[in-house]
């Protein structure tokens, strides 16, 4: 595999890694270049990382925004020096941020505090900090300055805001997972992406959508479909409108990731929609030993000659000839996801940036494309004329690469995987988890599904699988990883320890229904009274196995323990059933180790008809809707 | 002579204008005319039984039997369960004026369709409370939902269900037909159970029943709801308009004004749907047609009874009644539906969906 920017980084990176790694796991690595360590940038140290997603030019050109995710700031530099001007902290992991039509305000979309952050770009400071939905991932005015719309990655929705006193008018429903959000050329039209797949009947494809917005009327009035997509992230325009681009992410989760070496687990591939192409269109970007893993920004020149694509996992942007790509898109309608000779046709470049590439900004005089790297806080600049990187800028922050930083790296790195083909964050999306069911294991088509389990929040759940089979995240992510995912050799042991580290510290996103024990609704009263019960409603005692409360104890919801609840479908080659961690449940569907139950209603409704998943068929359907008004405080 | 002519001619318009006042005091009062324009299958309709009808600005949906088809730019396009629509049998429609969803009742669940998507929310997969839905409201964020096990409330901010049944309201009967909410009051229609009443501030029911019990006579005639069997309710500028199987009430929050076909011009007691126009007018969909009350008056629109030729009858204050000869009717006398483009009117029959297009 071909990893130019960090292969010279790697020998050292590693030899620092293990000694660092040893401290962790409290074991002697036997020896070490302790002059060599000393020098290179590795600490176990919690460093505050800039993390750069997102970039946007103010319209002179003269400012470059930086919108900064771990250390939640936006940054400015001055886009001629790369100096520095300032520095404005904003609400929690921000995640999304763009300008007024005039520039003279810069929204802000703060994921983790569900508010948006109003900054007046004169004075550099914050003006209003407005409240909006859950997860707010992206933000956009229309073009008169009377709306602000945001997608709400966890309420599903597209927030439509007054901009200028805040307050909410109106939620419009959006696909699951909604997340970036694409104006127009012309403002008329908004174009919201997912991250998450909407739901389809167990075992189908998935399918996402690009929900279309009439900017105007503030109304939902077309939905792209997407099918056969889990993830679509950012969206761009030919400057007349005619072409519309959405980067994406296809799944193969029906077939045994046995088949890994076989074509891949996932096809990276943009939809074209728009004029130019008439019904939408998927084209793949992968070739066979050069993959575009998990793309995810997209730019195009202004005088519609090439298309950028930033590949987060490959670590590289893609660069693709409009012209050859529109004459392929016309004579190859699809499906066309499959097909690693497509590519040729159309890449003209591959140009190599930094770890976890994610949004674009392209200089005002077209010649200089921006990309946030964000796992190394760097800005890589590409010469678009010759399609090669011209330079790099550094974003001041730490210098030391942490140990935490290099699991993430790890985690979000395409480079471990048989033909760099997809990385832990394919299925985990920004760290959390992906929707799916997933066919892993090579024991026949349909065998042994399995609903894939978050991540958030994972740190002493162990065992891990359903089948309980894996004692400890090493193991899981170690050999087992190798098996069944990699198919490819594994890290090295201090790669993996590192990658461990980054995993247990995985904190679980803000649970949007708990509130403090004394604001619980009576609804989530009566849910965690039935939840604890030990008697039915005949008055008659629950096996202690039988009470909610059994398995699903402790902080975490698990007892880490595992169980026949009766769930298991002939399709299941194992037996008892690890039980899962409750962490955001109300969330992370779909439910049961298959996840067959496409919502909580399910697991009881449908899936519980003796009793062996906890008493609950005593209940009517308002209490059983209490205890999931409870489950989703968990 | 020129000045005798005029002379004359100014008594003789002085005399007409008399008479022609003494006639126009005779004549029938001014009801709204419609032309009435047919919808079958014969023209796109999936369906010629028709639960519901919604106008939604240019657009209008029909909930029927077998589909649930909206009519835009002179075509009909219809939804079915293999575009993910609950079930074939649509009963009740509500629009989401903020955001132009569209919200349907069905036999089988409740679908949302937004922007050509359709979710579907199910006693299994979801917390309705039943899969039969007779009836279902849009107020703000939250969806109100009339099921054939008591009502719900679904929050579109939150996600959140909230059930409505004989344990936590005075609802003796949980089979509720029809919900009309607004941002203070919420009323349900409850077969059986008389209206429902649910305010929004204070999260207080309050419930009103016939002050005859469940006897079929009425012996005071307003001092009450006229029936426990409420099959309809429209709130409307304060005033309640309640349907039932005996007759038709109209509330005002002190005084009840109730309906016979015995002293008013309502063509039957057995009313399917009820929609209020404003404080004083409103539209009733009967098994013997459709009515219309402005106050005072009535009109009553249907094929007759008898020939099934179209009729249309006024029937003033006083109780004189008056037919009007007109050219066209509502598909049928089985009225299930109602609901307003401008001026025009749309009805929901059990053979066919009608556009009546005002006359002026």
């Amino acid at each position: 595999m071909n990893w130019p920017i960090h292969r010279w980084l790697q020998p050292a990176v590693v030899a620092v890694l293990a000694a660092v790694a040893a401290v962790l796991l409290g074991v002697s690595v036997g020896h070490g270049d302790a002059a060599h360590a000393a020098a290179m940038p590795v600490t176990g140290e919690v460093l505050n990382y800039a993390s750069p997603v997102e970039l946007l030019f103010s319209p002179d050109g003269a400012r470059l925004y930086v919108l900064c995710q771990q250390s939640d700031e936006v940054r400015v530099l001055d886009a001629k020096s790369d100096a520095a001007i300032k520095s404005i902290t904003v609400g929690r992991v921000p995640r999304g941020f763009s300008l007024s039509a005039s520039g003279d305000r810069l929204f802000v979309a703060n994921s983790w505090d569900d508010t948006v952050s109003i900054i007046d770009t004169k004075s550099l400071a914050i003006t209003a900090t407005w409240p909006v939905g859950s997860e707010p991932s992206s933000i956009v005015a229309d073009r008169e300055g009377k709306r602000l719309f945001v997608a709400n990655r966890i309420s599903n929705d597209v927030a439509v805001l007054d901009a200028n006193t805040g307050v909410e008018e109106k939620r419009l429903a959006a696909g699951r997972g909604a997340s970036y959000i694409t104006p127009s050329p012309d403002g008329s039209r908004l174009y919201v992406t997912h991250v998450y797949p909407n739901p389809t009947p167990h075992r189908t494809a998935p399918e996402s959508e690009i929900t279309v917005i009439d900017t105007a009327r503030a109304v939902v009035v077309d939905r792209i479909i997407l099918h056969n997509i889990a993830h679509a992230f950012h969206v761009a325009f030919s400057a007349d409108g005619r072409l519309g681009v959405a980067a994406e992410m296809h799944p193969k989760n029906l077939i045994p990731l046995a088949h890994l070496e076989h074509g891949g687990a996932f096809a990276d591939t943009l939809m074209l929609f728009g004029a130019d192409v008439g019904k939408p269109v998927e084209i793949p970007l992968d070739e066979l030993e050069r993959y575009a893993v998990r793309p995810f920004g997209v730019a195009i020149m202004a005088d519609k000659s090439r298309i950028f694509v930033t590949c987060e996992g490959s670590e590289l942007v893609t660069v693709l000839d409009v012209q050859r790509l529109l004459r392929f898109a016309h004579t190859h309608r699809g499906p066309n996801a499959q097909d690693l000779s497509a590519s040729a046709d159309y890449v003209i470049a591959h140009i190599a940036v930094g770890h976890d590439p994610r949004g674009m900004a392209m200089k005002h005089d077209g010649h200089s494309l921006l990309v946030a790297n964000r796992l190394d806080d760097t800005i890589s600049v590409i010469d678009t004329r010759t399609n090669r990187l011209a330079s790099t800028i550094a974003l001041a922050g730490p210098k030391k690469l942490s140990v935490l930083r290099h699991g993430e790296q790890t985690f979000y790195t395409a480079r471990h995987s048989f033909q760099g083909q997809i990385g832990c964050a394919n299925c985990h999306i920004d760290s959390t988890f992906d929707g799916l069911t997933w066919d892993l294991e090579p024991d026949g088509f349909g065998r042994d599904i399995v609903d894939n389990r978050p991540i958030e929040d994972v740190k002493d759940t162990e065992p891990f699988k359903w089948n309980g089979g894996n004692p400890n995240l090493p193991t899981e992510c170690g050999p087992r990883t190798e098996k069944y995912f990699w198919r490819a050799e594994n890290y090295d042991d201090l790669t993996l320890t590192d990658l461990v580290v980054y995993i247990r510290s995985l904190q679980a996103r803000p649970n949007r229904w708990r509130r403090p024990i004394s604001e619980s609704t009576p609804a989530q009263e009566r849910g965690k009274d039935l939840f604890t019960r030990d008697k039915d409603k005949f008055g008659n005692a629950i096996l202690e196995t039988n009470r909610c409360v059994f398995c699903h104890s402790g902080k975490k919801g698990t007892n880490q323990k595992s169980f026949d609840v009766g769930t298991k479908k002939w399709t299941d080659n194992t037996g008892p059933l690890d039980t899962p961690q409750l962490t955001n449940i109300g969330i992370t569907g779909p439910y049961l180790h298959d996840g067959s139950a496409a919502t909580l209603e399910q697991i009881w409704t449908v899936f519980n008809p003796e009793d062996k998943h906890g008493r609950t068929n005593d209940l009517t359907k308002d209490e059983l809707n209490d205890l999931i008004e409870y489950l989703r405080t968990r | 002579m020129t000045k005798f002519f005029f002379k004359s001619v100014a008594r003789l318009a002085a005399v007409a204008s008399v008479a022609l006042g003494t006639l126009a005091w005779a004549a029938p009062p001014q009801m709204p005319m419609f032309r009435f324009e047919k919808f079958t299958t014969a023209n796109g309709l999936p369906d010629n039984h028709v639960f519901a009808v919604l106008v939604d600005g240019d657009r209008v949906w029909a909930g029927t039997e077998n589909g649930l088809a909206v009519y835009e730019n002179h075509a009909w396009k219809t939804y079915t369960t293999t575009d993910g629509l609950a079930h074939r049998a649509v009963l009740s429609l509500a629009l989401d004026e903020r955001t132009g969803d569209v919200w349907a009742g069905t036999m089988g669940g409740l679908s949302r369709i937004s922007g050509g998507r359709i979710d579907t929310f199910t006693q299994l997969n979801s917390g309705l409370s039943n899969d039969v839905v007779y009836g279902v409201s849009v107020e703000g964020e939250n969806v109100w939902v009339a099921t054939a096990a008591g009502a719900c409330r679904y929050d579109l901010r939150s996600g959140g269900w909230s059930l409505f049944n004989e344990r936590n309201t005075p609802m003796n009967e949980i089979w509720v037909y029809g919900v009309s909410a607004t941002p203070t009051k919420v009323y349900f229609a409850v077969w059986g159970s008389g209206l429902l009443e649910y305010d929004q501030k204070t999260g207080r029911w309050d419930k009103y029943d016939d002050p005859d019990g469940e006897n079929e006579i009425v012996l005071f005639k307003d001092q009450g709801l006229i029936h426990e069997i409420v099959t309809s309710v429209s709130y409307v500028d304060n005033i309640v308009w309640a349907a039932t199987y005996f007759g038709d009430s109209r509330y005002d929050g002190r005084y009840w004004h109730n309906f016979l076909t015995k002293d008013s011009g309502l063509p039957s007691n057995f009313t399917n749907t009820i929609k209020g126009v404003d404080a004083k007018r409103a539209w009733f969909g009967t098994d013997k047609g459709l009515a219309y009350y402005d106050g005072v008056n009535w009109a009553v629109y249907r094929p007759s009874l008898t020939t099934g030729k179209p009729e249309m009858t006024i029937r003033d204050g006083k109780g004189n009644v008056t037919s009007v000869e007109v050219t066209s009717a509502p598909a049928h006398n089985y009225v299930l539906g109602i609901d307003f483009q401008g001026s025009d009117i749309w009805v929901a029959t059990a053979k066919g969906l009608s556009h009546g297009i005002h006359q002026p």
